[in-house]
């Protein structure tokens, strides 16, 4: 009885929700069914173009622009953006009012349209959502900036477009960092480098003179911390990437490495190794204060806090193999959380707090999965020859993560790239980079 | 029958003999480069002076020094004594079925397990320093077991 009340409600919810006539998109299920959208060109007047022209070199932004949206929400896997050359209404007049017949025609169910002004040395970027089917606005934006953001306008529409159609907040104006990889593996070069989600925008922020590794972004600011091998001293270092200042972390007598932001940016968790055992220490950012949180003779290393920064999880051996530890953030309260067959490693919780995601090695397999806090729902999304080192996405939908190729016994073959999966283990796909890649490390959102 | 019987015995014999000696000729030659999962090869070995190998090599996921391992390392502090000037740097080395960071700590977990007895030998802590590289310099570029035995290690190297 209980039971058919249940399904009751939850029917009726539907109906009543889908009566308000708002579209939906159905993010449970990763990209069984994506929801066919209609990203119109912005429209763009001949004087706005001619004038963007020489400093951008692009020749139509509102076009520029919409393609950045459109191939953002491709990515998602939760969107079918279609086709261009099947629109049958202008840019310019779609956006005042879309002739909603010729877009279900298409079997659009959502609409995007806009236009984009050049005044004032000034880019004036205006969009609508419509609901193709309810024939109405469902939210209608303007921004103001300088020419040389347009990408970033994208990354924002997108964002917008995301939030409002799915219910989750979006991670489309957001940067990855990550390790380029170049040259043999037994000579490999790697440096920083940091590029827009979409892979564009490539910089390099180290020159490869030494070895850099594990850059991780901080979830409040574009610092980074990472390790480098910088006059053969690996340390722990905290680069500004706006500035380029970095400086060493702490004064450690020994390798300090695998160190993490704390969910407030202002203390960087790490391992500090030395006579052969590496456990887990904090460094506050402000006080230089360094506190010890783990004491014991196994390697306690790849920690990684709750977001209320109340937990830390971390990868041990003390079992005598890899395995996931979740503790409170003094270091009291061990708890083991893996049990499943196999090694463990790389934990790293989930900005949403109920999950952590991880690396796991079993039978000559790698794989990412996700189990909750306490252990318990383990999921593995991806099985491959080798992957590791899972980040979220900011939203704590998406996670990005890099895969080795074997080589032959000649040591051809390998490569390093990132890949990133939608959390429910859909939409596997490889994230290009300029270079072959490893260790990538997702912002948070620049906008907020 | 009984002809038939000794045939058959014959038959058995002469069957497990090949058996035996094709598990033979093949153990050898995993041995001949590897014990366990540990190398014993001399390919990537190089010598701080003649006799005294650089490097000893170590099971997957440990760092236990094997008989071997002590008795190059033996052959180092015996050499470093006698060169009281020499200082030292131990590289620790991972293969690359593991993750960076556990790595990392392994690399020098293993250094760390040459220097003590590096220093059990009566050589002082101060001649020697330590640094890992996890799995980010390996000597063999293959993926394969044997390729992996070579690259887990701690490599002695002249300082000065």
């Amino acid at each position: 009885m209980i039971k058919i009340h249940k399904i009751l409600i939850l029917a009726l919810f539907f109906c009543s929700s889908k009566s308000f006539a708002l579209i939906e998109v159905d993010i449970t299920r990763g990209n069984l069914n994506p929801l066919p959208i209609a990203v119109s060109p912005l429209f763009s007047d001949k004087k706005s173009n001619t004038d963007l022209k020489t400093d951008l070199n692009i020749e139509n932004i509102g076009e520029e622009i919409s393609t950045v949206v459109e191939n953002n929400l491709k990515r998602t896997g939760l969107f079918n953006p279609l086709e261009k050359k099947a629109f049958l209404q202008n840019p310019d007049l779609a956006h005042l009012k879309p002739r909603f017949e010729d877009w279900s025609l298409i079997k659009a169910q959502a609409l995007v349209t806009g236009q984009v002004k050049f005044e004032n040395e000034k880019l004036r970027v205006e969009f609508r959502l419509w609901d193709v089917l309810a024939a109405k606005e469902m939210m209608a934006l303007a921004f103001t900036t300088v020419p040389n953001n347009w990408r970033r306008v994208g990354h924002i529409i997108s964002d917008k477009i995301y939030e409002r159609l799915t219910g989750e907040q979006g991670y489309f104006d957001t940067r990855i960092i990550y390790v380029s990889e170049q040259g043999p593996k037994t000579k490999r070069i790697k440096k920083l480098a940091i590029m827009d989600q979409d892979s564009v925008n490539t910089k390099y922020l180290t020159l490869g003179n030494e070895l850099v590794l594990t850059p991780r972004f901080n979830p409040t600011n574009q610092m980074v911390t990472y390790l480098s091998y910088f006059k053969n001293l690996p340390r722990v270092y905290l680069l500004d990437i706006e500035t380029g200042i970095q400086e060493v972390v702490g004064d450690f007598p020994g390798m300090t490495f695998a160190p993490r932001f704390s969910p407030d940016g202002k203390k960087i968790i790490m391992s500090f190794a030395k006579d052969g055992n590496s456990d887990i220490y904090t460094m506050n950012l402000e006080s230089r204060i360094v506190e010890r949180i783990t004491n014991h003779p196994s390697i306690d290393t790849s920690p990684s806090y709750s977001p209320d920064g109340k937990f830390i999880t971390f990868n041990s051996d003390r079992s005598g193999f890899q395995q996931i530890y979740v503790m409170k953030s003094d270091g009291t309260n061990v708890k083991r959380i893996s049990f499943g067959k196999g090694l463990y490693g790389t934990p790293v919780w989930s900005p949403r707090g109920d999950l952590i995601a991880f690396t796991k090695f079993r039978k000559g397999k790698f794989f990412i999965g996700v189990m909750r806090v306490d252990g318990s729902g383990e999921r593995l999304l991806t099985e491959n020859y080798y992957q590791e080192a899972p980040s979220w996405s900011p939203n704590g939908r998406v996670l990005i993560f890099y895969r080795e190729t074997k080589s032959n016994d000649k040591g051809e073959g390998f490569s390093a790239k990132l890949w990133s999966i939608d959390l429910t283990g859909y939409n596997e796909r490889q994230v290009p980079t300029e270079t072959d890649g490893s260790d990538p490390s997702w912002s948070s959102l620049l906008s907020n | 029958m009984i002809s038939n019987k000794i045939f058959k015995n014959i038959f058995l014999a002469f069957l497990l003999s090949f058996v035996l000696s094709a598990c033979a000729t093949q153990t050898k030659k995993v041995d001949s480069q590897m014990q366990g999962d540990v190398y014993t090869g001399t390919d990537t070995v190089e010598y701080l002076a003649t006799g005294v190998p650089d490097r000893v090599f170590f099971a997957t996921n440990e760092s236990v020094l094997t008989t071997a391992s002590r008795d190059t390392l033996r052959k180092q502090a015996s050499w470093m004594r006698k060169n009281s000037d020499v200082t030292v740097v131990l590289e620790g080395h991972a293969d690359e079925r593991g993750t960076r960071e556990y790595n990392l700590a392994l690399g020098e977990r293993r250094a760390n397990s040459a220097k003590d007895y590096l220093m059990t030998y009566g050589i002082s802590s101060n001649r020697i320093s330590v640094i890992s590289y996890g799995k980010e310099r390996p000597v063999d570029s293959g993926s394969n077991p044997l390729a992996w035995s070579k690259n887990r290690r701690s490599v002695t190297v002249k300082a000065n």
